[in-house]
């Protein structure tokens, strides 16, 4: 009668995935201890009703050639977008080599808005500033989707060529074709995302929406802003209205001549700036080889990483670890929004508008506006942050749950949110959210401008007082520490075995 | 796949469209700006204004652009896409230090003694005192733009010279508004307990019935010290004719226009020279503003 023993391996209480998940969620309480976050404000109340009855109240009238600026918002997203794509395209083709890689990883991880400040400086208020701020970040990111589009795609085509096909052919006839419509819903995102870093590029001075948006806001013509807003998620929402296949050649070809002038181009401003702006001023003063210029040199880095780097640094990680887990905890409560299993189709094209109100809108202009209500602190920051890249997780995951089978007796309501549909759906939703900490980094990290103390503060002031090797420097210290977040997120994508399919939102 | 070729053509021929030399006004224009010192659409009204006066005055065409931020127009400045400019005392100093030759060729009457203002919140107690008030202590404070004369570098001297620490040690916070206008806001509103603004942007801003006293008023008036002036670059008479340098100057200093002046606000403009601005050049490097 021997009872067969049934042997309990001591398995771990929790999984490698919760144990992620609220390792996660500790170092953002911990950092929420740490950080500024209050209303200044002694009357919020007051802004926030005057901009709720300029919400209601739109006035299109204001704006002067406002067609004009719609568009060249459109024509610097096209022309950005296309020259990216094209530049992405082409190093795809070489993105195997470690340089290649390691430059388009750098180049994206500075932000456009970042790029434009540079190329102001080169360039002036030329509309090549604002084509090239986006198109450089753009070709670094299209460049690694691309590449990896091409790697993970099935290709049975290349599998039954005949022997000797040369490899333009091979690619072009067997390659391409297989993977050409992922590439195209690809960079049609990237359209969409092109028109709002046009938008957001109005704030540094580019003739875009976001140029009137920032004197609206600023000199609180709610009324304006409303009607600027509304212009843009009209754009953005009839995207796929105008933006046909057929017509995209015709509109590349048109952007550039819709940019608008600008200043001419001087190559001696562009080698001034290369050759003498950015070079550390130690270095530019001294004597090459006198030991002095190099000890000066080692001063100016180490006080500019203390004083500036590190505190910029410190107030960029505070942050972004607390947006991070909030915006994880607003996907997982708008997602059902969208979701068949939760919403029928009135209740879901509801939740859809709402969404997409939400994360059409850049962040940054977000951030402007709870700035203008609560004042200075990291709240304004935090909460702009969450709201635009949870609604993209968000729309993400509730048309992943869409997927999910559910057995015929499935609970219902709650427990079917709670014990079926979330955990079913989390790697996925992990995937994504740890595919946007990069993302919600350099975000965090332009909000400085705005005046929150992240590394964006301290660049904005090398720049305001035309420093620009500092603030080159501290560009430079960015996009590393974005790179390291980069490279951490896919350790732990890679550890937890999380699915890299479809995660590039 | 013809979609691929057609796009790739297209971006080519783009490619071209931008690196071809951009089409070239007939006549250049005389462009200029100013610092992004007020609420933007002031200033626009403002300086189309003047930019017909000058068109009809210069005969030459004159055109304002608008930018947004202190170092833009400093850079427009010095990048020659701009020819004239409406600076501070500090960006003043900072463009024509990066512009050899460039001058400084008028300034408003008012600017040969401004002042700022240290305004506060009633809820702070604070009120107006001959004396420097070093019970502003503690609480938090904005600066205006961080390139601004008047509502940073005169008013961070004085903090200095004061408190024998930087700003960010005296007070709970301190915020750069971005402009004057702004830090009145911010201060009439609470978001900020203390703030230092332009006098000239105080009073305009005061007759315009924007200002609520009970909410709002000034506690210290700084001593006074040169600001704002016209400065021009050097080379701009190779581009118009001879002598345009001293044509602009009296075009500026011959301006009568009551309604043009009363938009900066000024009683007049007055000759001013690069040398005028030798005091702002100290004070800026000795908070080591400029290197």
């Amino acid at each position: 009668m021997a009872v067969p023993t049934i042997s309990t391996p001591s398995t771990p209480r929790f999984s490698p995935v919760a144990k992620v998940s609220m390792g996660f969620v500790a170092v953002a309480v911990a950092c929420f201890v740490f950080a500024d976050i209050s209303i200044t404000t002694l009357d919020p109340w007051s802004e926030m009703k005057r901009m709720a009855w300029g919400a209601v109240t739109p006035d299109f009238s204001v704006v002067t050639g406002l067609g004009m600026v719609v568009v060249r918002t459109i024509a610097f997203a096209l022309s950005g977008v296309a020259l990216g794509a094209l530049g992405g395209f082409l190093l795809s083709q070489v993105f195997h080599l470690g340089p290649v890689r390691w430059a388009c990883a750098s180049v994206r991880a500075i932000h456009e808005l970042f790029w434009a400040l540079i190329f102001l400086q080169m360039l002036g208020l030329s509309p090549l500033t604002g084509v090239l701020a986006i198109a450089i970040p753009y070709a670094g990111i299209c460049a690694k989707v691309y590449a990896e589009t091409l790697e993970e795609a099935e290709l049975p085509a290349l599998r039954v060529l005949p022997k000797g096909t040369g490899m333009v052919s091979a690619f072009f006839f067997a390659r391409l074709p297989e993977v050409w419509v992922h590439l195209k819903t690809y960079t049609a995102y990237r359209f969409e995302c092109g028109l709002r870093s046009a938008t957001v590029l109005g704030f540094v001075g580019l003739p875009t929406l976001g140029f009137h948006l920032e004197t609206a806001f600023s000199e609180g013509n709610y009324s304006e802003a409303a009607a600027l807003l509304i212009i843009f998620y009209v754009l953005i929402a009839s995207l796929r209205f105008w933006m046909r296949p057929k017509l995209v050649g015709f509109y590349v070809l048109g952007a550039p001549f819709l940019l608008g002038g600008g200043a001419a181009i001087d190559m001696a401003n562009i080698t001034r700036f290369l050759t003498v702006d950015i070079v550390p001023a130690p270095l530019r003063r001294g004597e090459f080889l006198d030991g002095q210029t190099w000890s000066n040199l080692g001063d100016w880095t180490w006080t500019l990483l203390m004083d500036q780097a590190l505190p910029g640094m410190i107030a960029t990680l505070l942050l972004t670890q607390i947006a991070l887990v909030a915006t994880g905890i607003l996907a997982l409560v708008l997602f059902p929004l969208i979701s068949r299993k939760f919403f029928g189709p009135v209740g879901r094209s509801v939740g859809h508008g709402f969404l997409v109100v939400m994360r059409s809108t850049p962040e940054f202009i977000l951030a402007y506006i709870f700035l203008q209500l609560w004042g200075p602190s990291m709240l304004p920051a935090i909460v702009a942050l969450s709201i635009h890249n949870g609604a993209i997780i968000g729309h993400l995951v509730g048309r992943f749950s869409d997927e999910v089978r559910l057995r015929p007796d499935s609970p219902r309501g709650l427990n079917l949110y709670g014990f079926e549909i979330v955990p079913r759906v989390y790697g996925q939703f992990l995937a994504f959210l740890f595919y946007r900490w990069e993302v919600i980094m350099r975000e965090t990290a332009i909000l400085g401008i705005l005046g929150i103390a992240t590394l964006g503060f301290f660049i904005d002031s090398a720049l305001a007082d035309i420093r620009l090797d500092r603030a080159m420097f501290l560009i430079a210290v960015t996009a590393v520490f974005n790179m390291g977040i980069d490279i951490l997120s896919r350790r732990i994508r890679s550890r937890l075995r999380l699915s890299t399919q479809a995660g590039r939102a | 796949m013809p979609s691929i070729r057609t796009l790739a053509l297209c971006s080519a021929v783009s490619l071209l469209a931008w690196a071809a030399p951009a089409p070239i006004a007939l006549a250049d224009p005389f462009v200029f700006t100013a610092i992004p010192d007020e609420d933007e659409s002031r200033l626009r009204q403002r300086f189309d204004k003047l930019a017909d006066y000058f068109t009809k005055k210069l005969g030459v065409e004159t055109k304002y652009i608008p930018v947004k931020s202190y170092a833009a127009a400093i850079t427009a400045f010095r990048n020659n896409q701009v020819q004239l400019a409406w600076f501070g005392g500090l960006s003043g100093v900072r463009a024509r230090n990066l512009v050899p030759g460039s001058l400084a060729i008028a300034q408003g009457y008012e600017d040969q003694a401004f002042v700022t203002y240290f305004i506060a919140h009633a809820s702070t107690g604070l009120k107006l005192s001959a004396a420097f008030p070093k019970d502003m202590a503690g609480k938090t404070f904005t600066f205006g733009s961080k390139g601004s004369t008047s509502g940073r570098l005169i008013p961070e001297y004085h903090i200095r010279r004061n408190f024998k620490t930087a700003p960010g040690k005296v007070f709970k916070k301190v915020g750069f508004s971005g402009n004057h206008s702004k830090t009145i806001a911010l201060v009439q509103s609470g978001a900020y307990q203390v703030g230092a603004v332009n006098f000239k942007v105080w009073q305009n801003q005061m007759k315009a019935g924007k200002i609520d006293p009970a909410k709002v008023s000034v506690i210290w008036k700084t001593p006074p010290y040169p600001d704002y002036q016209w400065t021009i670059r050097g080379d701009v008479g190779k581009r118009w004719k001879a002598g345009f340098i001293q044509r602009v100057r009296d075009v500026l200093l011959a301006m009568k226009d009551p309604d043009l002046l009363n938009s900066f606000p000024r009683k007049s403009f007055v000759p001013a020279s690069n040398i005028d601005y030798r005091p702002i050049w100290d004070v800026a490097k000795q908070i080591k503003l400029i290197d």
